[in-house]
């Protein structure tokens, strides 16, 4: 019995364009998860479905529920009114969120609102959001677009250090190193 | 400094009004066609020291301003019905479209018909609220950013939390607007409301009883005081939307 998620012969369309077929996995629920695939493979079809955001239209997913995913988007996803701090603190409190952005670089921006920081200071507060949460598991979508190197490499020890299974989607071979060693999914 | 700066412009504007006023009542040279500023702020000046014209004043301000406010309430309340629900929105938006298409004349002589005097002015408020505020929060209900609310569902925010901390500031603005706007329109129709159905204390009474007795200075000076006292209205509720602003 696999003790992590299982993707059962999962299909998902939209307005009739397949973009999962019976497509089954198993994500095991330690270490780093990397979910490959060429851009419009279903990579983000995928974290969808296992987040509960969408449903299968076949198929089934299990080992999910009762879990408490810390998710890092796509988008930036920041409330534009609430400053960096709110932001982060959004899915716990104050103190975490502090701890998280000033792990990440942020401690003197923690007043700014979304429109006064930068695409990468966003995207490091978007993180910071997570690793504040203290869920269970990381889901991760291209979480470094934006970081330059240095930020990247800080924003990547952060997410190890919460020592939680993380599931990321990426589609950059240097961005996949920073984590170490990782197991693979490939969707095409 | 810029605050004299601002005060001094304002002055000076208020002077060349009060320029071309004098010299086109001069034109016309008759007080009764057109009083002359002076008269009519010599006029203005008797009123104010009268309890009545305070009392007059403040009934006039109660009755709209409770109907402004019953209306921004029940504006919001319909804009969160029919924001949810497909087929509220079916069913309400026809009245909606009624409301925002009759002439504001129609309700206020229907109104007399149903209701007393008293009571005209403030329906018609709440009616003139009403569609405004209703339309511009259920916009801005629909056009809250769908992912940020997955993203608050994500990291556990309850219902309340989604309200307060997503749905709230991003219908502010829209909504802020709307009851800005409505508040002169809820005076004006208000005013109106009064001038045809006369509940006794009021200034819509005083007006009309100033255009019966052909007294144009008092038919002047009632008008004014309703701009002043709409413009008071206008900068309390934009200070108080301020403060609502900062605290949200």
């Amino acid at each position: 019995m696999h003790d992590g998620i299982s993707v059962k012969n999962v299909s998902k369309s939209f307005g009739g364009h397949v973009v999962l077929n019976r497509f089954s996995a198993e994500i095991s629920l330690f270490g780093v998860t990397v979910l490959r695939g060429s851009s419009g493979a279903g990579k983000t079809t995928l974290f969808r479905l296992l987040l509960g955001l969408e449903r299968p239209e076949a198929g089934e997913i299990s080992g999910m529920s009762g879990r408490k995913p810390a998710v890092v988007f796509q988008e930036d996803r920041l409330l534009p009114w609430a400053t960096a701090l709110e932001n982060a603190a959004l899915g716990s409190d104050d103190a975490r969120a502090t701890a998280a952005l000033e792990k990440l670089g942020l401690g003197e921006s923690l007043c700014l609102l979304p429109r006064e920081l930068s695409g990468g200071m966003k995207r490091r507060v978007a993180i910071a959001r997570a690793l504040a949460y203290q869920g269970d598991i990381l889901f991760l979508d291209e979480p470094f677009t934006g970081l330059d190197e240095e930020n990247k490499r800080i924003a990547a020890n952060a997410m190890l250090a919460a020592q939680i299974p993380i599931l990321v989607i990426t589609h950059d071979d240097a961005e996949v190193e920073l984590f170490g060693k990782y197991c693979e999914i490939v969707i095409d | 400094m810029p605050n004299k700066r601002k005060a001094l412009q304002t002055a000076l504007i208020a002077l060349i009004y009060l320029a071309v006023w004098e010299a086109v009542s001069l034109l016309v040279g008759k007080e009764l066609l057109l009083p002359s500023p002076l008269s009519t702020l010599s006029r203005l000046a008797v009123l104010l020291t009268q309890g009545e014209t305070w009392l007059y004043a403040g009934l006039t301000l109660l009755r709209i301003m409770a109907g402004y406010v019953i209306g921004v309430l029940l504006g919001v309340l319909l804009a969160v019905l029919t924001a949810r629900s497909a087929f509220a929105e079916a069913l309400l938006s026809p009245l909606r479209a009624i409301v925002k298409a009759s002439p504001v004349t129609s309700f206020i002589l229907l109104a007399l018909l149903w209701l007393s005097s008293d009571m005209v002015p403030l329906v018609i408020s709440v009616l003139m609220v009403v569609p405004m505020v209703w339309t511009a929060t259920a916009e801005a209900i629909l056009q809250t950013d769908p992912r940020l609310i997955e993203m608050g569902k994500l990291f556990g925010l309850s219902r309340w939390k989604i309200v307060k901390k997503i749905y709230v500031p991003s219908v502010l603005p829209q909504f802020l607007a709307a009851c800005t706007t409505s508040l002169g329109f809820a005076w004006k129709s208000g005013v109106a409301a009064e001038i045809i159905a006369l509940p006794k204390q009021s200034i819509g009474y005083m007006l009309y009883q100033s255009k019966l007795r052909i007294e144009t200075a008092d038919l002047f000076a009632w008008t004014l005081m309703i701009v002043a006292l709409s413009m008071l209205l206008e900068w309390l509720l934009v200070r108080g939307m301020r403060r609502i602003r900062r605290d949200a």
